[in-house]
């Protein structure tokens, strides 16, 4: 039983890493719907720029005040590398067919990953002990404060959003351009100003996401983004594409379903269990757990 | 703008006639090929290797090269991964024309390489792929390291003679073939002297996240955990086994793939009181080690691991061979490598079985704050395969 609790533990915290990258796809698909292949790889270049600056930090004591500062650096330059992406990538096609769109996004993701092994090099990398390590034992299961890290500050983050997309008049303008893009912009809404906040939003997300990776592993490289970037997407398509409660119970299923498969049957089957999931959801629920239905219209 | 495609044409005859010429001229050098892992997830073993290969050769360059010949090397990376190797090997021998090759040290990319040195009569020498399959191929493909049942014998040897410990769980990669052949191999031979394996997880190459394998390990209460994995991983399931609350009492053991300077970095002091397996160590005293060690360190500023240590004994042996053989020609440099008998390298004298293997004891390393302390020296005879 212990050991079932424990793996509960496990897959919260590799689960809740799913959901802030989830956050992501959700966002952006909810005001565009595009999906931003090149989310994976922002989440990749969060976790180096939070290696990098961590090393700086090396020489001064482990503790949670650098650790937030690694954090909030990082969240910080993919915010911007998410605006940059977004200017220079895909408002020249955001009047261009999806199709246009989702290659421009495959083309971006493309080049992020190789100029990542270029500039950073292809040798995985490993961060520094960040914050000081403690263990605590509830009921015999091992929590970590790294593993309690990572859950407590997504929890945080989302919770954050939550508030920031349904009380800021931001927020409000968010939901209005999800929820008619044409329409928002008749209401005098600037809808260029908040797809940018969209992006920056979501890729400080997926930093932050990189980073507490980046703790736990602690291993990251230059190609970590895709196969995270693949299940988070799953994990945004589960709950609902475009649903931000959504992203988050698919993100904690899919990383307990993994930690479930891995732990109980073989580990060969850690990445099958997602697609799988994936493949359900698409046959018997294809709008996802929390999503509704869309009418298309003609 | 109408000249274009006639300067392109130019262009490319010019190159064409170029590369045909160099490939009729016979060449006063005899070229070796190597094949390695300069980046991925190996890199530290490829470098290694070719660093030591470079050395040996120009050693045998200064002292008149062989046959009157120098011998220049031609590397390929092939990132770390199989198929890249075998696509290496196919470059090396079609457009550089080597007479022989080296590689590889990881036994999946020696396997996908050695059919084409095989198919091509190029006879290759694997410095340190312990996997028996791999000199399996045919009879050009030649290896100057033990092999895994060896290997896997001896750790099972050393936890339960040494280290008396009867309860072990295994952590294998199950994409790897030299991580499941020492695992079949540890197994068995532990189970034959009284120890039990009470739990048995696995993972891929290239994972990073542990967590739920080694939640399953701890709560089969292991004496020790068997990793015989690569380093990457092996540092990363060593840190997170600490976190986990495996104490470290609970030592990890592993083979020769732990064997990198990068092991200390990535896992630090979780790896204390670990154990591996490993083919020579930098501590014996012989005259022939200790000036392998200084030369290495004299060059490239670093202690060479064992994988250096094979690099060169293979690139020496293949050296001795040509020698011997007075030609390059593959079949009688093949002839001369399987002839090869009680040659002095430095991690032991080396004598070719009628397997294209080479017998030769291991010794077991302890890991203490970053450094690899000599513990015990295991001989052939002392484990049965």
């Amino acid at each position: 039983m212990t050991t079932f609790l424990q793996q509960i533990v496990n897959g919260l915290s590799l689960g809740s890493i799913y959901a802030l990258i989830a956050l992501g796809y959700t966002m952006v698909y909810g005001v565009l719907r595009l999906i931003n292949f090149a989310h994976g790889d922002v989440y990749m270049v969060g976790a180096y720029v939070g290696y990098y600056l961590s090393r700086r930090m090396q020489g001064r004591e482990a503790s949670f005040v650098s650790a937030l500062l690694v954090m909030l650096g990082s969240m910080a330059a993919c915010a911007i590398l998410g605006l940059v992406i977004e200017r220079l990538a895909y408002r020249p096609v955001r009047r261009a067919s999806r199709l246009t769109l989702l290659i421009t996004a495959i083309g971006v993701s493309l080049f992020i990953e190789n100029g990542g092994q270029l500039v950073f090099g292809p040798d995985p990398k490993f961060f520094p002990s960040l914050a000081p390590h403690y263990d605590f034992l509830v009921a015999g299961v091992h929590l970590t404060s790294e593993q309690l890290t990572v859950i407590g500050v997504s929890f945080l983050l989302m919770i954050l959003l939550r508030l920031f997309i349904m009380r800021t008049r931001t927020g409000k303008a968010m939901r209005a351009v999800s929820f008619n893009l044409d329409t928002a912009r008749l209401m005098g809404i600037s809808t260029d100003w908040i797809i940018a906040v969209t992006f920056a939003l979501g890729s400080a997300l997926a930093a932050a996401g990189g980073v507490l990776i980046g703790m736990q592993i602690p291993k990251i490289d230059p190609l970590m983004g895709i196969i995270y970037g693949l299940k988070a997407f799953v994990a945004a398509v589960l709950g609902g594409i475009g649903n931000v409660p959504g992203a988050v119970i698919g993100g904690l299923l899919i990383g307990t379903s993994e930690v479930m498969v891995v732990g109980y049957l073989s580990s060969t089957y850690r990445d099958a269990i997602a697609f799988g999931i994936l493949i359900l959801v698409l046959l018997l629920r294809p709008q996802g757990i929390l999503g509704r239905v869309q009418k298309e219209k003609v | 703008m109408r000249f274009r495609p006639l300067i392109w044409a130019a262009a490319a005859a010019t190159i064409l006639s170029a590369w045909g010429c160099g490939k009729g001229r016979t060449t006063d050098e005899i070229r070796v090929g190597e094949y390695s892992s300069l980046t991925g997830t190996t890199a530290t073993f490829g470098h290694s290797t070719h660093n030591a290969v470079l050395m040996a050769y120009d050693e045998v360059n200064a002292a008149g090269g062989v046959l009157g010949r120098k011998i220049k090397v031609f590397v390929e990376d092939d990132q770390s991964k199989p198929e890249e190797a075998a696509t290496a090997a196919t470059k090396l021998i079609n457009q550089n024309h080597v007479a022989a090759l080296i590689g590889e040290v990881a036994s999946s990319r020696s396997l996908a390489a050695a059919p084409i040195c095989q198919a091509n009569a190029i006879p290759m020498v694997s410095p340190s792929s312990t996997n028996p399959r791999v000199t399996q191929t045919g009879d050009y493909i030649f290896r100057v390291c033990f092999i895994d049942p060896f290997q896997g014998g001896v750790m099972a040897k050393f936890a339960a003679d040494t280290l008396k410990v009867k309860k072990v769980a295994i952590l294998v990669d199950v994409r790897n073939d030299y991580s499941i052949g020492l695992q079949t191999f540890f197994r068995e031979n532990f189970k034959r002297l009284g120890g039990t394996i009470v739990s048995e997880q696995s993972y891929s190459e290239g994972d990073s996240d542990f967590h739920a394998q080694l939640t399953q390990i701890k709560s089969a209460n292991p004496e020790a955990i068997y990793v015989p994995g690569y380093y990457t991983e092996v540092g990363t399931i060593a840190r997170q086994a600490r976190e986990l609350g495996i104490p470290s009492t609970v030592p990890l053991m592993g083979g020769d793939g732990w064997d990198s300077p990068r092991l200390w970095e990535i896992g630090g002091e979780a790896l204390n009181g670990c154990y591996f397996s490993n083919h020579y160590s930098t501590d014996n005293p012989s005259p022939v080690v200790q000036k392998f060690v200084k030369d290495y360190k004299d060059r490239y500023k670093q202690v060479p691991d064992a994988l250096a240590a094979l690099g060169y004994d293979a690139a020496k042996i293949l050296a001795d061979a040509m020698q011997r053989a007075g030609s390059t020609d593959g079949p009688k440099v093949r002839d001369a490598l399987a002839a090869t008998k009680d040659f002095q390298g430095v991690t032991g004298k080396i004598t070719i079985n009628s397997d294209r293997n080479a017998v030769k004891p291991a010794v077991v390393l302890k890991i203490e704050n970053g450094k690899f302390v000599y513990s015990q020296t295991i001989n052939p005879e002392d484990v049965k395969m």
